[in-house]
């Protein structure tokens, strides 16, 4: 047997097979059991959940992918949903084309060697993405209203007053708006990964190009940057879980029915709303569950894309 | 930075990024020490002894359950923090020095945990949660978080008790300590630099959440304090004395703890992602 061979292999002499037992359920134990039981156990019993339909009386009864095709071709239910999932992609895109390229940005001035006052840049640039989505959310939703005229202000000091609008209470400008508020905030995170991923990168490598005859930007476009593409991998696809399975600044800012007529709704607000309930409807426990289940998929092609296209194309370096 | 003129490029653009990233903050710092007619008359400018006033904060702090909100925060944080520095640092013990038949696959059975959101087992978890009759617990929130956040705790730690060097434990076994003395007495000292790094990352996110606190105990006096500012807010929307000193409130003690902790938090960061 495995485990009584494991027993005596292992360097624990003396120790019978049903002690060896006690002890590894004594560490393994408790971990184990608050994990499956508040954190596997619910995203199963998730997925059950949403192959089961509420009858008029109360009862509920299997229904296969009868939700699933609720969901997505009744259009009392598929018309919010395809609007939180095109907006939680532009959400997502807006977060690819604006988040992660200042991030990197930041991150190649910061690894400059030499740099002076470093730590200091790197912890106060950090500073938004430490604070609460709730706590920035509603100090963005102040600087911006036209209330309080500060963002006005602020435009027509460089003259460009004209521009202002009420861009939280637009439907053409909400979504936009909380996105980038979202990035204002979020930006640290890319920029810490792909710092740390810089900073790895060996002296010699690139002071072996500045021989060649590149200066600080080629060599950084063409020897540190191919270096960093795993990190950047990485970045993008805990991008994609954050960004569809936001939730805190939108609901913050706009509330859960997510404002103007829902222009700013994404899949975690629709989530809540259709568990929850709200003013329009009531709270529904197999079609939350079905559209939880839909993130999950979502979320589980995001992470299959990223181990089997990019990751293992990748070559790993380590110096 | 040889040549000075993309030396002074490059800081002027960190600088003017550092402007942007800190003006909102300060400027909701700033004004909610103002009075009202200075908050809208000059809201770019510091106060003054004449626009000075308090009277947000009073309103904040009149309003008790404020304080008994941070209590509520600091008990979940501080339990959530010390059962998965507990169960974690166990668990990252057992998968690193002792062999036996489900090892791999339990360390994937982790991996799980650390990609998959558990959000998305809300609905499932409130039932749960409502069936222990913990709604509107702090124990609630405390297990949630615990699991959410064990995975990932499990596989850093283990990663430092790795380096452990064998001769220590060898020399524990031979001195007659039991297994499990030799993981309480020589193992956990060794590895605190590790797990104050897992602490301090593991408590800005569950200070910071809404969610949880919003569908797990969202009355009765338990919410947390970022739940417990929103619903301020919600109630105060138009007195922006008392709006701003509760975002005050809020950001206030997260900065003093980030400066504090602001090494160990990018280096848990760090260490935890580039896996």
């Amino acid at each position: 047997m495995a485990d009584a061979k494991a027993g005596a292999g292992n360097a624990i002499v003396g120790m019978g097979r049903g002690s060896y037992a006690v002890l590894l359920a004594f560490f393994l134990g408790p971990a184990i059991i608050i994990y499956t039981v508040f954190s596997i156990y619910p995203l199963f019993a998730t997925i059950f959940n949403s192959l089961y339909l509420r009858q008029p009386g109360g009862a509920y009864i299997f229904n296969g992918l009868g939700n699933f095709h609720t969901l997505l071709t009744d259009t009392t239910w598929s018309v919010p949903f395809w609007n939180a999932f095109r907006n939680n992609c532009y959400f997502f895109f807006i977060h690819m084309l604006v988040q992660n390229p200042i991030g990197l940005a930041l991150a190649a001035m910061l690894s400059l060697p030499r740099l002076r006052f470093r730590a200091t840049y790197r912890t106060l640039i950090f500073m938004p993405t430490m604070l609460s989505v709730v706590i920035i959310g509603f100090s963005w939703q102040l600087i911006l209203s036209p209330l309080w005229g500060i963002s006005k202000m602020f435009l027509n000091t460089l003259g460009l007053g004209f521009l202002f609008a009420p861009w939280l209470g637009q439907e053409s400008t909400a979504l936009i708006t909380v996105s980038l508020i979202s990035v204002w905030q979020f930006v640290g995170i890319p920029m810490i990964l792909i710092y740390t991923a810089l900073l790895a990168i060996p002296e010699e490598l690139i002071d072996a190009a500045t021989v060649d005859g590149l200066n600080q930007f080629q060599a950084f476009i063409w020897v540190k940057l191919p270096l960093i593409f795993p990190t950047i991998g990485l970045v993008s696809v805990l991008t994609f879980v954050n960004n569809f399975n936001a939730f805190d600044l939108i609901y913050a800012m706009k509330g859960a029915l997510a404002g103007p007529n829902f222009s700013a709704d994404i899949m975690g607000t629709l989530f809540y709303r259709t568990f929850f309930g709200n003013q329009l409807q009531l709270g529904d426990l197999s079609m939350g569950s079905t559209i939880a289940t839909m993130m999950f998929l979502i979320i589980l092609i995001g992470i299959m894309c990223y181990l089997f296209l990019i990751q293992r194309r990748m070559q790993r370096y380590t110096f | 930075m040889r040549k000075p003129a993309s030396a002074i490029a490059v800081h002027g653009i960190l600088i003017l990024y550092t402007a942007l990233a800190l003006f909102p903050i300060l400027l909701v710092i700033m004004n909610s020490f103002k009075a009202r007619k200075a908050i809208f008359g000059a809201p770019l400018a510091l106060p003054t002894p004449s626009t000075f006033s308090l009277i947000g904060y009073d309103k904040v702090f009149g309003d008790s359950s404020i304080v008994s909100y941070y209590l509520n925060s600091i008990t979940v944080t501080g339990g959530t923090i010390f059962f998965t520095l507990l169960f974690g640092a166990m668990a990252a013990w057992a998968l690193t020095e002792y062999k036996f038949r489900w090892n791999t696959l339990l360390a994937l059975f982790l991996a799980v945990g650390i990609m998959v959101p558990i959000r998305l087992g809300s609905v499932s978890i409130i039932q749960l949660i409502v069936e222990l009759n913990l709604i509107n617990t702090l124990t609630a929130l405390i297990f949630v978080y615990t699991a959410q956040n064990l995975p990932l705790s499990i596989f850093i730690l283990s990663e430092f008790m790795a380096q452990i060097p064998k001769d220590l434990r060898e020399a524990g076994r031979c001195d007659g300590l039991s297994e499990y003395n030799i993981f309480f007495y020589i193992v956990l000292p060794l590895i605190r630099p590790a797990m104050a790094t897992v602490a301090v990352f593991t408590m800005i996110p569950v200070w910071n959440d809404l969610w949880f606190p919003l569908l797990l105990a969202p009355t009765g006096g338990k919410q947390t304090i970022t739940l417990g500012i929103q619903q301020f807010l919600g109630q105060y929307i138009t007195d922006w004395n008392a709006v701003l000193s509760a975002l005050s409130t809020a950001i206030i003690p997260v900065l003093i703890l980030y400066v504090i902790f602001s090494r160990q938090l990018i280096r848990g960061l760090t260490s935890g992602a580039v896996k």
